[in-house]
């Protein structure tokens, strides 16, 4: 087995490339993604060897850059949008939700809207105001968008190729806290399906779900009370939508117990679908109600105090306590 | 007349005029086939206005006046060119050869699309003001890496000419030299808010601010709206880059049949403009050049009555889409909540449980 070690960053670059060496209808479309290899450096180097025609640069116009590619998708290509963060999407948003997810539809199925929006997404780097958003839950309302969410380099790697390859229009979360952290990449076998989640790790007592940035914080938490005795199973959602509800289901009926972690606020966000449908499958299986360890409902704060309103370890385990409190 | 720097080869009377820089080509032949085009487009258009007031269509986007810009801009597309229209394209669809009844069936409320847009090259209908004009020059950056020898025709109106997603893709178009040309409709109104209102200056005038020439031309004159096109179709794909043309017309009747515009404009300019009709001035030129024979004339009538007939019978015969397909291509690869949907409608249907 092949693995190497390498940053996300560095496994979503490999992707993109190793996609664009397989498909030359693959193209990059962004801002600053061509000789600066975008803000975050994930198409670093891949102008120059597929040419200005393959990774373009584009004037500065979100709503351009996703719109032109839906034409290119009429035309037959692949095009990879970057937004160049999660704040700068919304001049895209009409073309997103107007276009991209409906034009599949609308024309009974000839047109295929086989693009990918990349979206570093999720605070966490001190960051000014703009950059340091959730926005997934808008895309994941949307009928005909898909939106995934990797969490380690190895997910990075494959499932942007994997996203790359559907016909479906996805929106590609990249949890931008995580780019410069390494692991092990597997360059020759896919994990898993795009859209199934994953029991990161295994536990009896509460289940705690979530995706991105919080993958890592989630099996902090794990890890900090196993010396107690609590017993925490993590799962990756990696698809935020659609969601693969079987898996989580199979964890509840094991657990009982329910936390949801997220950095986007809590009210009416993926940990509002997950609890509600969850207690719908799994009414009587449940032990506690389904708790949510989320953002705040205010406007993203200054990166200064960014780190009292994203989700901790110590957040979390108060959550669990809330949870294991609950009489059966 | 409007301005000096309009394009104009044949004044509202019928009467040749030339100019500097573009002269007609079309035959005799030529001219009264794109004559019969517009009376029947404009017959299509009387018919679905008559089918939505008796309730059979959801709504129309009538296009009376317009019928030389769309007819003229629509025939001097090559086979392979691909358009992107407004909801107000009767014309192009036409000239593109979309079946008329498939046209309506977005108007009739039974589709959100309505024909094969890849076999025909002609997209969809789009309803949000100005998103179409970027997917138009995606499509033409794609002919480029293509290499082919295509180029693109895309529509919008003077209201939406004001739609930043116009004016971005004025900007990538320039940049990237893409092969398209912007055809702006400008037939004074978005729905009561007049043209003077959208730009200050001539619509036209803009394109020169963002790198490529733009075109002023009478838009009641098909014979200029279809030499001007076909001039900038060409030399987009020679390598030229885009062009924008400002097509300056009139919309005669409503906005939608949910419209009244007699609560924002006189009858003393819907006058003026009736005396500059495209279909009049067209047939007046056929009379006195060609001495084409009324009995023509009256064929032609009698086709788009016969027209007008069938398309009533087709649209009559639409009926209520099978609920299920909405959850047909929701998705290209499986999806589990558009299954899960299918299933519990099907289960409610199977219980005679919805109508």
């Amino acid at each position: 087995m092949a693995t190497t070690t390498m940053t996300m960053a560095k496994a979503l670059n490999e992707g993109l490339r190793r996609a664009m060496e397989n498909d030359p209808k693959v193209l990059l479309m962004g801002e600053d993604i061509g000789k600066l290899g975008g803000v975050f450096r994930i198409t670093d180097g891949l102008q120059k060897d597929f040419g200005q025609d393959r990774v373009i640069d584009t004037p500065l116009a979100e709503s351009a850059i996703v719109g032109t590619a839906v034409g290119l998708a009429i035309r037959g290509y692949r095009t990879v949008c970057e937004m160049q963060f999660d704040g700068f999407v919304f001049p895209a948003f009409d073309q997103i939700v107007s276009q991209v997810a409906k034009l599949h539809k609308r024309s009974d199925g000839i047109y295929t809207m086989g693009l990918v929006i990349r979206l570093p997404f999720q605070g966490g780097i001190g960051a000014i105001e703009h950059h340091s958003e959730s926005p997934e839950a808008y895309f994941a309302h949307t009928p005909g968008l898909r939106v995934v969410s990797c969490s380690t380099p190895n997910d990075a790697y494959w499932m942007i190729q994997q996203a790359i390859e559907s016909d479906d229009p996805i929106i590609f979360c990249e949890p931008k806290s995580r780019y410069w952290e390494k692991g092990e990449v597997d360059l020759e076998n896919p994990p898993r399906g795009l859209y199934d989640a994953v029991v990161r790790r295994e536990g009896s007592d509460v289940t705690l779900v979530g995706y991105g940035s919080s993958v890592k914080t989630m099996v902090r938490a794990a890890e900090s009370v196993e010396a107690e005795g609590v017993s925490l199973e993590v799962i990756d959602l990696r698809s935020i939508a659609p969601i693969d509800f079987s898996t989580l289901v199979a964890s509840l009926q094991k657990t009982g117990r329910l936390v949801v972690v997220q950095e986007a606020p809590r009210s009416v966000s993926v940990g509002s679908e997950i609890v509600a449908e969850l207690t719908e499958r799994c009414f009587y299986s449940l032990r506690a109600p389904g708790v949510r360890v989320a953002g705040y409902h205010v406007p993203y704060p200054p990166a200064r105090i960014e780190e009292d309103y994203r989700p901790t370890v110590e957040r979390i385990l108060d959550a669990v306590d809330r949870v294991m409190g609950y009489e059966s | 007349m409007i301005d000096e720097e309009l394009v104009q080869l044949l004044t509202p009377e019928g009467e040749r005029v030339a100019h500097p820089d573009y002269a007609s080509t079309l035959s005799g032949e030529q001219i009264l086939s794109m004559y019969r085009d517009m009376v029947i487009v404009r017959r299509l258009c009387n018919e679905s206005t008559s089918l939505q007031r008796q309730g059979q269509l959801a709504l129309w986007a009538p296009i009376q006046g317009q019928e030389g810009a769309q007819i003229g801009a629509g025939r001097a597309l090559a086979p392979m060119d691909f358009t992107f229209p407004t909801y107000r394209e009767h014309g192009i669809a036409w000239c593109r050869g979309v079946p008329p009844e498939n046209l309506l069936r977005l108007f009739r409320a039974v589709s959100n699309g309505g024909w094969d847009p890849q076999k025909y090259r002609h997209h969809l209908p789009t309803i949000v003001l100005g998103n179409q004009v970027l997917n138009a020059v995606g499509y033409a950056m794609g002919i480029q890496r293509d290499g082919a020898d295509e180029a693109v025709l895309t529509f919008f109106g003077d209201g939406a000419s004001s739609q930043g997603d116009v004016l971005e893709g004025f900007v990538w178009a320039s940049s990237f030299n893409a092969p398209i040309v912007f055809f702006c409709q400008n037939n004074q109104f978005g729905i009561s808010t007049p043209s003077s209102t959208q730009s200050k200056v001539p619509l036209f005038r803009r394109a020169r601010g963002f790198g490529f020439p733009g075109v002023r031309v009478d838009g009641n004159d098909m014979l200029a709206c279809y030499e001007v096109t076909k001039a900038a179709l060409e030399n987009a794909r020679a390598g030229g880059g885009p062009t924008m043309i400002e097509a300056y017309t009139y919309r005669m009747g409503a906005h939608t049949t949910s419209d009244d515009p007699t609560r924002y404009r006189v009858d003393a300019e819907v006058e003026v403009w009736k005396h500059r009709d495209p279909i009049e001035r067209i047939k007046s030129l056929l009379v006195r050049e060609y001495q084409t024979n009324p009995t023509a004339f009256d064929a032609i009538s009698e086709e788009a009555e016969a027209f007008a007939l069938k398309l009533r019978d087709d649209v009559l015969a639409m009926g209520r889409p099978d609920p299920l397909s909405m959850f047909d291509d929701a998705y290209a690869e499986p999806h589990p909540l558009v299954e899960e949907g299918r299933r519990e409608m099907a289960e409610l249907l199977a219980h005679g449980s919805v109508v």
